[in-house]
């Protein structure tokens, strides 16, 4: 063997097509778990202007809430957060070695009760919001 | 169709001692081996044209010996059908009929040697245990992800057996049986719990197709891990050596880099558990070192 031939990550990068239902699984969970965490900053940065008196606070929200967009972001949010947990509660069957052999079922089951969950909320998030 | 590059002329010239005759029959003799495997080529694409039934591979293609070949390519084979025709079979019609030079390894042709696993349409696979008939056209063929490529479908499989060394993977034990010829008996209930590991065939599948074991060249992997469960679940070993099983198992880049993607287990070609076995020995492992006085 004189050389080989490293085909480098370009070649990794686009393997994502045949990915099977426990990759996408892992993928969603690390992508919702980065986005709860970043959440977390804008929460507390929130938060932090009762630090500042009831009415910052109070204007904040409102400003905030009257916002279209924001109200979105919320939905977007909630979906994040329902994922993560569902399929949390998956990860710890897989970690107590429970029902291995559906693990592919269990993530769409979590999907599809996301989705339901999700669709369900909107027109409490959106209530009330002029554009 | 031919993808055999020419054979260099080679600078004849540079060796004065070489006769005008010789050169003249070398040159006769690369003629004729040109003209042969010309009409074999004809042949084998007049047999897969006439033939009622013919599938397209579409074939990676490296060498790293010939310049010519050094860019990585597909190339494209038409190979005629017959019943319960495999991949492998398949590879080795292309090899035998199109180009001899399509490098591949192969033995027993009964997904035992493990030594034909392939990149087949996006996942991993045993060549002679996939039927083609069960793939959609145009069948790609590549060598297995994650390693490195020596030659067409062949890949360095040396860090793979690094790995499988690196956990012991042979019987050990200290409790050896009083009389010099008695047997050391299993029960048959350990025997069913270490069963299905014992079947790994070291043909590296789940390794290809573990994005941690691509990504943490240190992470033994679940062929690794399985064979050590097949040793650590043994309880004819007994306590210490599992204790020193557990302790190779447990270190930063064994049992714990698994993130149950189930990638080796929806792989592996003789449908060994493999996540299941490596969250048991997790399990193992927290128990192990769990203490509550």
């Amino acid at each position: 063997m004189s050389q080989s031939y490293n085909r480098g990550l370009i070649e990794d990068f686009s393997r994502w097509r045949e990915f099977s239902a426990g990759m996408w699984a892992w993928i969603f969970h690390k992508f919702t778990g980065w986005v709860l965490v970043g959440y977390l900053f804008t929460h507390i940065a929130v938060l932090s202007t009762a630090l500042s008196g009831a009415a910052a606070y109070t204007n904040t929200i409102q400003a905030l809430e009257s916002l279209l967009v924001v109200r979105i972001l919320e939905v977007g949010l909630l979906a994040v957060a329902v994922f993560h947990i569902l399929n949390g509660l998956r990860l710890l069957f897989v970690d107590l070695g429970v029902g291995l052999e559906a693990q592919d079922k269990s993530f769409y089951a979590s999907l599809i009760l996301t989705g339901v969950i999700v669709v369900a909320s909107v027109p409490t998030f959106l209530s009330g919001v002029s554009i | 169709m031919s993808t055999q590059v020419p054979e260099a002329v080679e600078e004849e010239s540079a060796t004065e001692t070489a006769s005008a005759g010789k050169q003249k029959r070398d040159a006769k003799k690369r003629e004729r081996a040109e003209r042969v495997q010309e009409q074999r080529e004809a042949e084998a694409a007049e047999k897969a044209r006439s033939a009622d039934d013919t599938f397209h591979l579409k074939v990676f293609r490296y060498d790293p010996e010939v310049p010519e070949k050094q860019e990585p390519r597909f190339d494209d084979f038409h190979v005629p059908y017959k019943q319960g025709m495999t991949v492998l079979d398949a590879l080795m019609w292309a090899r035998d009929h199109y180009d001899s030079s399509l490098t591949f390894r192969h033995s027993c042709r009964q997904a035992i040697c493990g030594s034909d696993a392939l990149f087949v349409n996006g996942s991993q696979r045993l060549g002679c245990k996939t039927q083609l008939s069960d793939l959609s056209e145009p069948i790609r063929v590549e060598p297995l992800p994650h390693a490195d490529v020596v030659k067409d479908l062949v890949v360095d499989m040396e860090h793979f057996y690094d790995q499988m060394e690196s956990v012991e993977p042979y019987f050990q034990t200290n409790s050896l049986p009083d009389g010099e010829l008695d047997e050391q008996r299993q029960t048959r209930e350990n025997r069913e719990k270490v069963k299905m590991s014992t079947r790994c065939i070291w043909c590296s599948a789940c390794m290809s197709s573990c994005n941690i074991a691509a990504g943490d060249n240190e992470y033994l992997g679940p062929a690794a891990i399985n064979k050590a469960y097949r040793f650590a679940m043994d309880e004819r070993e007994g306590e210490d050596m599992k204790q020193r099983r557990l302790e190779i198992l447990e270190q930063e880049h064994g049992v714990w880099r698994c993130q149950t993607q189930f990638s080796c287990t929806e792989v592996c070609p003789k449908d060994i558990p493999l996540t299941e076995h490596i969250q048991e020995l997790k399990r193992e492992a927290i128990k192990n070192n769990l203490k509550f006085w």
